[in-house]
């Protein structure tokens, strides 16, 4: 068992429960951190098949690694527009009441 | 060997567990808190896998400025949920428990999917690595990783600088439109102020964090410099130098010695666009002087590259710092 | 060989004092106490793992880099402890 299957199989186990918690999660800020946590564990896998390639006196193949670190920035710059969505949202929610006169998470209208 | 497998094994077990507590903990915070951790422990496993670019940039960008990230957020999102006594969480409580098992299942044999899938690898494993070892010695960095990303796959890094740039259009696009043009906010409130509150002085930033942020940013900027330049033949590199900068920046916001240039500003602008641009316009010139886009004529390669990676940390650090800051507002914010 | 002995004496060592300050953290009753297992116990064993590395580094150079990650943590230490004892006190005064 060499350490590349053993994160192989750990970074399998991290993208199904991180997939339960994209589905299931209970606000937008949790969903997009389960996001995340699913980006990790992606980006894992793509290392295990990184770590398999090495020959050429490379110690792991360098194209994988590239586009990791690629995907990696461009997840972050990703998180950061729909968390400034998500935070706008709350704002927009927690201001306006909607046409009935209710607010939108259900509280009374001021 | 025994040893390596039970070191794995653990890991593998910790970042499992990190990830499932994250998951389903109550608190938005600890959840964040979790995520943190996990991107933490997964630095260690990409050093295990034999990966340290990779693991400095997750590291630095996913764990470190992901986490200020999320808990800003968080503290944003609880802070408008607070003004008003509303909750963030959803109100129908979520999937019923026959829905919650259905996709437990699903996600469950997702996951065997994938273990098969590791397990049934192709031997001896394909690998592009030989052909980048050719390309190494015309590229004319000794870090491969580097070499693919700034001299095989420049046209992935050029779209990725243009992906960042317009995730901050993005966020700046979230504004009121009455806060358009002014600055984002990320440093403490300024409610105290000497001298009266129509307009007194504010009193100097005090504390650890004020203190940190005197001490650190000079190494810090050496320190990201050192990546930079080392990242020609030694792991680091533009996207490291780029969240070093960055962090150094946003010590010095969230302390409150600075702020944040006006977004109508065309100084700051022409910062934010310059590393991208730059990439372009080296990109175009190499149709006529190499014979297609972005091709570097082979002599200049290397001093190409590094012009390149100057400009982009600018421009990066810029962006990663406004993509925290979120958008131009004219509160004070938490 | 002596260097190695070395390495794993003070390596376990220092993974004692993680474990201290990790037990403590699970432990003590308030997050005062919480926060002062973490920033004495853990920055020590920081420094004693650090300390049991640095004859392994291939050059001096390498070890000072080593000292400096000890330096930097215990920095960063200083600086979170006070700030979070600030919301311990604020945040229990509140209740």
């Amino acid at each position: 068992m060499t350490p590349a299957t053993i994160l192989g199989i750990g970074a399998a186990i991290i993208v199904s429960i991180a997939l339960y918690g994209v589905v299931t999660a209970s606000s937008l800020l949790r969903r997009i951190v389960a996001l995340n946590l699913l980006g990790g564990g992606i980006f894992l896998l793509f290392g295990v098949i990184a770590r398999r390639g090495a020959a050429a006196g490379f110690e792991s193949d360098p194209v994988p690694q590239a586009l990791v670190i690629t995907g990696i920035v461009v997840a972050f710059a990703g998180t950061a527009l729909a968390v400034a969505l998500v935070v706008r949202l709350e704002q927009a929610r927690n201001e306006s009441p909607d046409a009935d006169g209710e607010r939108l998470d259900g509280a009374d209208a001021p | 060997m025994i040893a390596g497998a039970v070191f794995d094994i653990a890991l593998v077990a910790l970042l499992v567990a990190l990830a499932a507590w994250s998951v389903s903990t109550r608190s938005g915070f600890t959840a964040i808190v979790g995520f943190i951790g996990y991107g933490v422990l997964l630095v260690v496993a990409w050093m295990r896998l034999r990966a340290p670019d990779v693991a400095l940039t997750e590291g630095t960008i996913a764990a470190g400025l992901g986490g200020v990230l999320l808990l800003t957020a968080q503290a944003r999102v609880g802070e408008s949920a607070a003004r008003t006594s509303a909750g963030a969480p959803r109100q129908d409580g979520g999937p019923s428990t026959i829905a919650r098992i259905g996709i437990a299942i699903l996600c469950a044999f997702v996951g065997a999917s994938l273990i098969a899938v590791v397990l049934s690898l192709p031997e001896p494993a394909p690998s592009l690595a030989p052909l980048t070892a050719e390309a190494l010695p015309r590229v004319g960095l000794g870090n491969p990783v580097n070499a693919v990303l700034l001299g095989a796959r420049a046209l992935d890094t050029l779209l990725e600088k243009v992906v960042v740039f317009l995730a901050v259009i993005g966020v700046w696009s979230l504004s009121r439109d009455h806060a358009w043009g002014s600055s984002p906010s990320i440093g403490p409130r300024t409610t105290s102020r000497v001298g009266g509150a129509a307009g007194g002085i504010a009193p100097a930033p005090a504390g650890p964090i004020a203190m940190l942020a005197r001490i650190v940013p000079p190494f810090g900027i050496v320190v990201a410099g050192y990546l930079l330049w080392n990242g020609a033949n030694e792991p680091g590199g533009a996207f490291a130098s780029a969240a070093m900068l960055a962090a150094m920046a946003l010590l010095v916001l969230m302390a409150g010695l600075g702020r944040i240039p006006r977004c109508s500003q065309g100084s700051w602008r022409a910062t934010i666009v310059a590393g991208p641009l730059l990439f372009m316009a080296v990109a175009l010139l190499g149709l006529p002087l190499a014979g297609a886009f972005l091709a570097f004529p082979e002599a200049w390669s290397k001093p190409i590259i590094v012009v390149i990676e100057i400009a982009l940390v600018i421009s990066v650090a810029s962006a990663l710092v406004l993509l925290i800051a979120g958008p131009p507002t004219t509160e004070p914010s938490p | 060989m002596l260097l190695d002995f070395w390495t794993v004496a003070v390596a376990a060592l220092g993974v004692l004092f993680f474990v201290a300050g990790t037990a403590g953290v699970l432990r003590f009753p308030d997050p005062l106490s919480r926060l002062h297992a973490v920033t004495k116990a853990d920055t020590l064993g920081v420094g004693l793992i650090a300390l049991a590395i640095v004859p392994q580094a291939a050059t001096p150079l390498d070890a000072a880099k080593i000292l400096l990650i000890w330096l930097a943590t215990m920095l960063s230490a200083a600086t979170v402890g006070p700030l979070l004892a600030r919301v311990a006190i604020r945040n229990g005064d509140e209740r």
